[in-house]
C-alpha cells in the first residue's frame, strides 16, 4: 500500500525532508521540554537530540553515505536498519566521532547534538564520548575484573564518591548483578557472550552518558541473550536515548520507537548508502511510504 | 560427475598430489631440522661454559675479589655486583624511554614520522656496540675520566631500540576493540594507554627488556672505553662518581682471557657461567613478577 507521493525512484531524500519540514513547525519551540513521552508518542512532544542535516561520510575519495537528515529525539530508541554495506555503522560511529581515527575519513555538512556542532573546531572528542557512549557489536570487556570493568571509567572521570554503589547499580540496570555479585573480583573474560555484552553496555552507562549508540549489539548472541538485551532498552530508554544499528528486523520492530531505513543507492556506478525512509516504526513495518522499504521489511528485496 | 577426475575411484593419491606430499615433507623436515639446530648449539654452548666454568666456581669466588696483582686464587665477587647495578641503571633508563618510544609510534605518531622512527630504531639496532663505546667516551669519558653511569648509559644506548621496537610489536597486538572500547567511554587517551594497553602488552614489554638486559650485561667492546680502569685495592660500587669505573664481568672475562696464565682461563669460564647464570635468574624473575602481576591484575 504505497501512499499518496512517493514517484517511483525519485527523491529518496526529497521526500523525508519535506515531511521532517512538517514536523519542525509542529514541534515544540526549540529549548522547551517535553512534559511526557512515551514511547509511540506523539511528534509534538519530541525533543531532538541530534539534528542531523544533510550529513555526508567518506573515506577518502570513496563515499559511504550521502545526504543524510534526521532528528533522533530524547528517551526514544531509535534503530537504524538497511542491507549491508549500506553505512549504517559508519553513521553511528560519527555521531560521537568514533570514525575520528580512521584515516582519511571526512564528513560533510551540519551534526548538531543538543544544538551544538559535534564537529564544531572548539569541540572536545573526549566530552563528546563522555556524554554519546558506545557498545560495539562484539562483546569487548577489559581484561579487568567484572568490578573492574564497570569502575574504570567512573574512577578516571573523577566520580570516585561511591563508587560500588554506582558499580552495583549499573550492574543492576542491565539485570547483570545477581549473576555476578558473588564473583565481582573475577575477571570478566569468564563470563558468557551475552554477559559480556550486557558488562559492556553496564560499562557504558555507569558514568551516566545522555545517548547510548548500540552497534548491533546482540549479533553475536543467542535468542535468550538477545531477548536480555532488548528488555534492558525498554528499561533503560526511560533515562537514555538510545540509536541503535540492526540487522534484524524484527529486533527494530520489537524495541525501536523510530525506524530508519538506509540502503544503498547505486545511481552513477559508485554504491552509497543513503537514508530512504525515516519514521515511528510501526509505519515503517506496517504502511512504508517507500516501496523500497516495503521490500526490506517483507524480505522482498534485491 | 566432474571431469577432472573420477570420484568412483578408490581413495588414493592421484595426479600431482604425491608430488606435493613430497615438497610438503621437505619444507617440514627442513623447518624442523633449523629449530633443531638452533636448540643444539644453545645447548652446545651452554654445556661448554659450564664444563669449563663449573670447576671454578665456589663461594668465595662469588664473593671475593680477584687477586690484586693477578696469580690465581681470588673471586669476581666485586664484578657481578658491579654488573648488577651497571645494568639495572641502564634498564632504568633504557626501559621507560624505549616504551615511551614505542607507545609514541604506536599511539601518537602519525603514518610518516611513525616510519621515520621505525627505520632510525632498526639502524640503532644494528649499531656496532664499540661506535656506542666510542661515543659516550667522546662525550663523557674524555676528560672527565671513566665512570659507572657512563658505563650503563652506553648500555642503555645498545638496550633502547630492543626495548622499543618489541615493546611496539607487542602494543601493535593489543586489539583495536579495546583502544575503542576505552575511547567511547570519553577516557583520554594517556589513562587508555596505562589502564589498557599496558596492562595488555605487559608481558611482552617485558620478554622484550629481557632480552635486552641479556645483551647488555653481556656487552664488553663499550665497556672497555667508559668502564674499565679500576683501582683494584678500592673497589667502587658508586655510579655517579666521576672518574670512578665499577668493576663488571664482561672486562673481566676479557681480562682473565688476555692472561698467560691457564688458572685464569679457567676463572674466565667461571665468569662467563655466572654471567650466563645472572641473565638465567633475571629472565625468571622478570617472568614469576609477570605472572604475580596478571593474577592481580586480570584475576
Amino acid at each position: 500500500m504505497t501512499p499518496d507521493s512517493s514517484p517511483a525512484g525519485g527523491g529518496q531524500f526529497g521526500e523525508p525532508a519535506v515531511r521532517r519540514r512538517v514536523r519542525i513547525q509542529t514541534g515544540p519551540p526549540p529549548g522547551s521540554r517535553p512534559k511526557t513521552n512515551g514511547a509511540g508518542a506523539g511528534p509534538a512532544a519530541l525533543e531532538p537530540v541530534f539534528d542531523v542535516r544533510n550529513v555526508s561520510l567518506s573515506y577518502g575519495s570513496t563515499p559511504a553515505v550521502e545526504r543524510i537528515t534526521l532528528k533522533i529525539y530524547r528517551n526514544m530508541v531509535t534503530a537504524i536498519i538497511g542491507p549491508s554495506g549500506c553505512g549504517k555503522t559508519t553513521f553511528l560511529r560519527c555521531l560521537n566521532r568514533m570514525n575520528d581515527s580512521i584515516p582519511g575519513f571526512g564528513i560533510d555538512g551540519e551534526l548538531l547534538y543538543h544544538g551544538h556542532d559535534v564537529y564544531g573546531s572548539r569541540v572536545n572528542r573526549v566530552e563528546v564520548r563522555r556524554r554519546i557512549g558506545m557498545v560495539f557489536q562484539k562483546p569487548n570487556p577489559f581484561a579487568k575484573s567484572i568490578y573492574d570493568n564497570v569502575a574504570w571509567a567512573p574512577r578516571n572521570l573523577g566520580l570516585k564518591s561511591g563508587l560500588d554503589g554506582r558499580v552495583e547499580r549499573a550492574l543492576r540496570d542491565t539485570a547483570l548483578w545477581d549473576e555476578v555479585k558473588d564473583r565481582l573480583k573475577a575477571s570478566a573474560l569468564g563470563l558468557s557472550g551475552g554477559q559480556q555484552q550486557r558488562l559492556c553496555i553496564a560499562r557504558a552507562i555507569a558514568i551516566e552518558p545522555d545517548v547510548l549508540l548500540l552497534d548491533e549489539p546482540a549479533s553475536a548472541l543467542d535468542p535468550i541473550a538477545t531477548a536480555a538485551i532488548e528488555e534492558l532498552m525498554h528499561v533503560l530508554k526511560r533515562r537514555y536515548t538510545i540509536v541503535i544499528v540492526t540487522h534484524n528486523m524484527q529486533q527494530a520492530a520489537r524495541v525501536a520507537d523510530r525506524t530508519a531505513f538506509f540502503s544503498l543507492d547505486t545511481a552513477g556506478g559508485k554504491r552509497v548508502g543513503t537514508l530512504i525512509e525515516y519514521d515511528d516504526t510501526e509505519r515503517i513495518f506496517t504502511n512504508p511510504r517507500d516501496p523500497r522499504t516495503r521490500d526490506y521489511v517483507t524480505g522482498r528485496f534485491g | 560427475m566432474s571431469d577432472l577426475f573420477d570420484p568412483t575411484q578408490p581413495l588414493t593419491a592421484t595426479g600431482n598430489l604425491r608430488r606435493r606430499e613430497a615438497v610438503n615433507r621437505l619444507a617440514s623436515g627442513g623447518a624442523r631440522a633449523a629449530a633443531l639446530l638452533a636448540v643444539a648449539v644453545l645447548g652446545v654452548v651452554v654445556y661448554s661454559v659450564a664444563q669449563r666454568g663449573a670447576g671454578s666456581l665456589s663461594l668465595s669466588f662469588l664473593i671475593k675479589p680477584p687477586p690484586l696483582f693477578g696469580g690465581p686464587g681470588g673471586g669476581i665477587g666485586p664484578e657481578i655486583v658491579g654488573t648488577i647495578i651497571l645494568v639495572a641503571l641502564a634498564t632504568a633508563i633504557a626501559m621507560p624511554l624505549g616504551v615511551l618510544v614505542a607507545l609514541y609510534v604506536t599511539e601518537f605518531a602519525g603514518r610518516r614520522s611513525g616510519r621515520v622512527i621505525r627505520a632510525a630504531l632498526d639502524l640503532m639496532q644494528g649499531f656496532p656496540s664499540v661506535i656506542v663505546g666510542l661515543l659516550i667516551f667522546g662525550l663523557l669519558v674524555a676528560g672527565t675520566g671513566q665512570s659507572g653511569y657512563a658505563g650503563s648509559i652506553a648500555l642503555a644506548i645498545i638496550m633502547l631500540p630492543l626495548i622499543a621496537r618489541s615493546s611496539q610489536e607487542v602494543i601493535l597486538l593489543v586489539p583495536g576493540s579495546l583502544r575503542e572500547a576505552a575511547d567511547a567511554l570519553g577516557v583520554s587517551r594517556w589513562r587508555t594507554i596505562r589502564g589498557v594497553v599496558l596492562p595488555a602488552a605487559l608481558g611482552g614489554i617485558l620478554t622484550g627488556t629481557i632480552l635486552a638486559v641479556g645483551r647488555a650485561a653481556g656487552e664488553t667492546a663499550p665497556l672497555i672505553f667508559c668502564d674499565s680502569i679500576f683501582n683494584a685495592s678500592a673497589f667502587s660500587t658508586n655510579l655517579f662518581a666521576a672518574n670512578h669505573a665499577i668493576p663488571n664481568i664482561p672486562f673481566e672475562i676479557f681480562t682473565l682471557s688476555e692472561q698467560a696464565d691457564p688458572s685464569s682461563f679457567s676463572r674466565a669460564w667461571g665468569a662467563a657461567l655466572v654471567l650466563l647464570g645472572l641473565i638465567l635468574v633475571a629472565n625468571f624473575a622478570a617472568r614469576a613478577l609477570l605472572a604475580h602481576s596478571r593474577r592481580r591484575h586480570a584475576g
